[in-house]
Parts: structure tokens; C-alpha cells; sequence
């Protein structure tokens, strides 16, 4: 960077007697190199030291385990069968309930993509969760889901269960949970996916003899798709680094023991920093792997723009 | 040229509302098999509103639309299978040209030997065999709007509804594009309803022109009879009548007027009946004549002189002030004096208020 602003000194001064070669100056400013340039430093100064440098320190302790060689945290991990298995229980959480989220979200977006009266309310309320944060949202599932908790109650009371089901402190405390947080997100996203795609398209289908069902299916699903991918990502991401509510809603021994909480373990109860950074590694590596097969997916689809024509 | 595909498509009384406005307000007209019809009028006129109601992509608030002897207003538009072409093009991006073509031939579930030919057919007619497997997003615009006629036609719709499908082309393709339109309705036998702001293309292509005002019919008739002889004050401006100038009537007798008022005396014609002692005289700047001859001459001074190719579009003052356009075929300077004459048939007389005249001309009755 330090060099970029050298050359760009030079350019300042009056071009040379290079004749025949347009100046340094003239040359940068076509690849879009100009002093405005520099605003960016900060940012990317701020960059380099939060967020690069600990990735990297953490990547290199890693591979610097209490005993043992170079991969030895990496070889423990996967060695150990309670500590791999942490893996599949994420997954079985994420995928599913990412996956709920994002098809779910699609037929409330497509229903609200139009103007209509009380829109701005309806967002509003299917993004409230966002902003309660996943501590409120799992003390509301304790006490709504619990064994005393209204849903038990109502359905002892009407007779369809003998005894109360348990609801959490379990897998399904924690889907509940992923489900209530990231539903916004995914909502959003695939709400603004949707209305990026213009509404004239779906008219001209209707002219063209197709009812609602093959409008959807045919014009603004494959234009949608894209969108769900990033969609399907992002909320993704989010569910596999589920922390708080598997332990306050879930069975964090057991069934909802996630790869974050092994990590947790790892660094803060064993004080093993380094192999906390390597299960943070392999967290990474696995998210890494499932957006690269989303996107890889989305790769094979149009993704050009989804206006009609130049408009 | 082939048969039309329906006989007859009433509009009857046809209303529609958004809130307290009425942006189309109670059209009533009746289209033959085989006839082209623009709908005219400036942007907000409701002739969009009017060409969305027929095709079914908004209900309508009132009236009735007959297709031959069925109701069809409470028909959704996949189930009325009319043709439309959006001034947006709206083709689909993730297809490619043949496959935009066959969208419609695959919704009414024809074959798919039966849809190759149809669509390579179509792809003829509008001349673009070779770029059937572009993409819309690799075709320029008159390209794209030409595929989508192609869509739109290609199922053979009974009515091709055309939504200002040229207004998004520079102007030079808008002609070439014109053209076509006009020829494919020829060829292949169309009943089109056209909707246009501009009135040059409407009179060029349509059988029968529909001007609109505030979701109103104003006029309905030929593109010679809209054009010679606007029935209110409304079309003729619309019609490029740029002279208007209020007078005194100074003396009737039968159609002939004499209507006079400051440094102005003109003889004119008018069909409507008068309501007061003013009125308005619309003259277009080509019915001017320099020199002296005609029923009436006025003075005027050179202030402006545009360069038109073939003549000159001239601005110029009267000795009140007010100005005048005309068209000269020689070049005249600024500053120059001159007299111009007209023919009393060119000066057209309206009533002051723009709704007088309307009513006689909104039967809607099929020319």
C-alpha cells in the first residue's frame, strides 16, 4: 500500500519528458487509482488488526498443540469420535432448520412483494426476533415450550397428550430457537431478492395463458434461485455457529452438543487455546465447504439481471 | 391475409378506479375483427389503465367486456389469451429468445414438433432465425421488443394488446418498427389495440383512432377524420394544432365564422355549436401560407427560425404580441416582416370549454 502512495506522489508532479507515453497519473486514474483512494486505509486498517490477524494468529496456534506434532490438535479431533461427532450434530441443526427458514421465507416474501396496506407492520413483526437476541428468545422458549409451559398445558388440556412432551432442553429447544432468530434474516433477504424481480415479468406470463402456480415456478423461482443460494448461505452460517441456545435450550452434553460449544470446552474449560483454534478452524473449513457447494449449485443457474428488458 | 380470430370485442361502459380517481371513466367502443386501433392521449389520460383492464391485469371498477358472445371481465388474463407486448419488453432473461417464443405455445400445451415450427415461424416473420438461442440481455432493444411481438403472436391470440411498445426505441428504429407492426398485423390477420402518446403513430398505423382525456373518449374515427377535423379544442392540440387563439366572434353565418381580436382576423369553420361570444381558432403551423392569399392574412415578425431539412419552422409575432408558428419553405431572418394567409376550411373554431362536442362523437360505434 505504501508503495501505491508513492507512486501516486509521483503523479502529482507534471508529467516528464516521456513523450509518446501518457503520464503515471493519467495511467492510474484509467484502472481507477486516485488519491480518493486512500479513504480506505482506516477500513482497511481496521480489518487487518480485528479481523485478519487474529484469523491468522488462530490458524498458526493451531498447529501448535500442547504435545505432539504439527497436526496433532487435528488428529485428536478426528480421532475422537465424541469430539467428531460434533460435526454432525451441528449440521443436523443447521441444514435442516436453515433450510426450513429459507423455504419458508419464500412464500411470505412472494405474497408481500407487491404494495399493500399494512405491509410495514407485518415486517416489522416478522422481524422483531432479530433484535431480541438469542438469550430472551431461549428463556421465552423455556418458559412457553417447558413442561409447564402453555403449549403443554393447552394440549393436556384439550386431551391430545397423556403426560407433557419435551419440547426442549433438547434437539428441538435448539431448532426452535435457530428457527425464531434466523427466520428474519432469511425473510429479509429473500424479500429483497423478490422484489428485485419485475412485476411486468409475471404479467406478461399471465398473458401468455400461465396461472399463478406456473408463474411462480417458471419466471420467478429460476429467477429467484440465485437469492436463495446467498440466502440458504448466510442464514446458514449464522445457525452452524449456534452458541447460547444450545446450551440454554438445549441438551448441551448430548444431542445439541455443537461444534461451538467443543470448542468453548476446549479453550475456556481446558484452557487449551490451541486446540480451540483448531475445532474453530474446522468449524470455518466446514461452512467453507457447504457455501462452496451452494454457491457451486448456484453457478449452474442464470444469474444475469431479472428485469425485462432495458426499461 | 388470414381471417380474424374473433369477430367483435365490446367495452361497455368500461370503468376503473383507484381511490376517488376515476383513471378510466366509463369507455365504451366496439372492435371489429381485423381492425387496428390506437388509443391515444398524453401520459395520465388512463389509456394504459384502459389496455390492462382489457387484457385482464386489473379488474375493472364498472362495465362490462364482451369477446363475441362471451363476458370476459371477470376472466384472469391466462384465461382470456390475448397478446400483449409491454413498452418494458418484459421478456423472461432466463430464457433464451426460442424459449421466450415458446412460453405461451407450452402453456396451451402444444406439441413440441408443433412448437418448433410455430416458433421458428415466428422468428421469421419478425426476422430474427438467427438469434434464436441469444439471450434477451444479448439483444439490443428493437431486437427484444421484436421477440416479444413474436411471443405475443405466436399462440395467435384473438387481440394483440400493444402497450407503447416503440416508446423505449431511439427514433430513428421506432419507424423501422413501425413499419412492422403494421405489417405483421396485416399478414397474419391481427386484431390490435395500440397505445400510444404519440399521435404521428398513431394516424400511421391505426384503422381508427381512440383519443383520450382524463379516461374519457373525446373522439373516436379515421386517422384522416381525427386529424382534419378534431372535434374539441383537447384533440385538436393534440393533433398538432399549435396555433390557438381566443377571439370575439364578430359574425356567423351557417359554419363560417369571422372571429376577431387584436391584430388577428381570421375566417374559419366550425362544427360545434357555440356557447358564447368567445371562441377559440386552432390553426396548424403547415396550413400557413406566405404571401398574400387565402380568406385571411395576418402580419407577423420573424423572431425564430428552426431548420427542419426539407423547410423551416418559424416563430414569429403578431402585432399584439402573442406568438404564431408556421412553416416556410424559404428561409426568412429575424427582424423580417411578412404576411401569412389561410384557407378558411384551416381554420377550425372551437367552443372555449374543452368537454363542448364530445358527446355526439361517443357513441363508440364501429366505423
Amino acid at each position: 500500500m505504501a508503495a501505491a502512495v508513492d507512486e501516486i506522489k509521483q503523479g502529482d508532479q507534471p508529467p516528464g519528458g516521456q513523450a509518446g507515453r501518457p503520464s503515471l497519473r493519467h495511467r492510474l486514474a484509467e484502472r481507477g487509482v486516485d488519491r480518493t483512494l486512500l479513504l480506505l486505509a482506516p477500513a482497511l486498517l481496521a480489518i487487518v488488526l480485528l479481523f485478519m490477524y487474529p484469523f491468522v494468529y488462530g490458524f498458526g496456534l493451531s498447529f501448535f498443540p500442547r504435545s505432539g506434532g504439527a497436526f496433532a490438535n487435528y488428529a485428536e479431533f478426528f480421532g475422537d469420535p465424541y469430539e467428531r461427532d460434533t460435526i454432525f450434530k451441528t449440521l443436523a441443526l443447521a441444514l435442516p432448520a436453515t433450510l426450513f427458514n429459507t423455504l419458508v421465507a419464500v412464500p411470505i416474501a412472494y405474497r408481500m412483494r407487491g404494495r399493500f396496506r399494512g405491509k410495514r407492520t407485518l415486517t416489522t413483526l416478522l422481524t422483531i426476533p432479530v433484535t431480541l437476541g438469542t438469550v430472551l428468545v431461549a428463556q421465552g422458549l423455556l418458559a412457553y415450550l417447558g413442561p409447564r409451559g402453555w403449549v403443554n398445558r393447552t394440549l393436556l388440556g384439550i386431551g391430545l397428550i397423556e403426560e407433557p412432551v419435551q419440547l426442549v432442553q433438547n434437539y428441538w429447544g435448539v431448532f426452535f430457537a435457530i428457527v425464531i432468530s434466523d427466520f428474519p434474516f432469511a425473510f429479509l433477504l429473500t424479500l429483497a431478492f423478490v422484489s428485485g424481480i419485475d412485476p411486468t415479468l409475471e404479467r406478461a406470463a399471465a398473458t401468455l395463458g400461465a396461472g399463478a402456480w406456473q408463474r411462480f415456478r417458471r419466471v420467478t423461482l429460476p429467477l429467484l434461485a440465485p437469492g436463495l443460494g446467498i440466502t440458504f448461505c448466510l442464514t446458514f452460517v449464522l445457525a452452524f455457529s449456534v452458541f447460547p441456545s444450545a446450551i440454554l435450550v438445549g441438551d448441551p452434553a448430548g444431542s445439541t452438543r455443537v461444534i461451538s460449544v467443543a470448542a468453548y470446552r476446549a479453550a475456556f474449560e481446558e484452557y487449551d487455546y490451541s486446540m480451540g483454534s483448531a475445532i474453530a478452524i474446522i468449524m470455518a473449513a466446514v461452512e467453507l465447504t457447504v457455501i462452496v457447494i451452494v454457491l457451486a449449485w448456484r453457478s449452474r443457474l442464470y444469474r444475469g439481471t431479472s428485469a425485462g428488458g432495458k426499461g | 391475409m388470414r381471417v380474424p380470430r374473433m369477430q367483435q370485442l365490446r367495452l361497455e361502459g368500461i370503468t376503473r378506479r383507484f381511490g376517488d380517481v376515476r383513471a378510466v371513466d366509463g369507455i365504451d367502443l366496439t372492435i371489429e375483427g381485423g381492425e387496428f386501433i390506437a388509443l391515444l392521449g398524453p401520459s395520465g389520460c388512463g389509456k394504459s389503465t384502459a389496455l390492462n383492464c382489457v387484457a385482464g391485469l386489473l379488474p375493472l371498477s364498472e362495465g362490462e367486456i364482451w369477446l363475441d358472445d362471451e363476458r370476459i371481465d371477470g376472466l384472469p388474463p391466462e384465461r382470456r389469451g390475448f397478446g400483449m407486448v409491454f413498452q418494458s419488453y418484459a421478456l423472461f432473461p432466463h430464457l433464451s429468445v426460442r424459449r421466450n417464443v415458446a412460453f405461451g405455445l407450452a402453456m396451451r400445451g402444444v406439441g413440441k414438433s408443433e412448437q418448433r415450427e410455430r416458433i421458428d415461424e415466428a422468428l421469421r416473420l419478425v426476422r430474427l432465425t438467427k438469434h434464436a438461442d441469444r439471450f434477451p440481455a444479448q439483444l439490443s432493444g428493437g431486437e427484444q421488443q421484436r421477440v416479444a411481438i413474436a411471443r405475443a403472436v405466436v399462440v395467435e391470440p384473438p387481440l394483440v394488446l400493444m402497450d407503447e411498445p416503440l416508446s423505449n426505441l431511439d427514433a430513428k428504429l421506432r419507424i423501422d418498427l413501425r413499419t412492422e407492426v403494421r405489417r405483421l398485423h396485416q399478414e397474419l390477420g391481427l386484431t390490435t389495440v395500440y397505445v400510444t402518446h404519440d399521435q404521428e403513430e398513431a394516424l400511421s398505423l391505426a384503422d381508427r383512432v381512440v383519443v383520450l382525456r382524463e379516461g374519457r373518449v373525446q373522439e373516436v374515427g379515421t386517422p384522416e377524420e381525427v386529424y382534419l377535423h378534431p372535434v374539441n379544442r383537447y384533440v385538436a392540440d393534440f393533433m398538432g394544432y399549435r396555433n390557438m387563439f381566443e377571439l370575439d366572434v364578430e359574425r356567423v353565418e351557417g359554419e363560417d365564422l369571422v372571429l376577431a381580436g387584436p391584430g388577428l382576423r381570421l375566417h374559419g369553420r366550425s362544427r360545434q355549436k357555440l356557447t358564447n361570444g368567445r371562441a377559440l381558432a386552432a390553426i396548424r403551423p403547415d396550413d400557413f401560407i406566405v404571401g398574400e392569399q387565402g380568406d385571411s392574412t395576418v402580419e407577423v415578425t420573424v423572431e425564430v427560425v428552426e431548420y427542419r431539412g426539407r423547410d423551416f419552422a418559424v416563430e414569429a409575432a403578431i402585432s399584439s404580441g402573442a406568438r404564431l408558428h408556421f412553416v416556410s419553405e424559404h428561409p426568412l431572418s429575424p427582424g423580417e416582416h411578412t404576411v401569412l394567409g389561410v384557407a378558411r376550411e384551416r381554420v377550425l373554431i372551437f367552443d372555449t370549454d374543452a368537454d363542448a362536442g364530445t358527446e355526439s362523437n361517443n357513441d363508440g360505434a364501429a366505423a
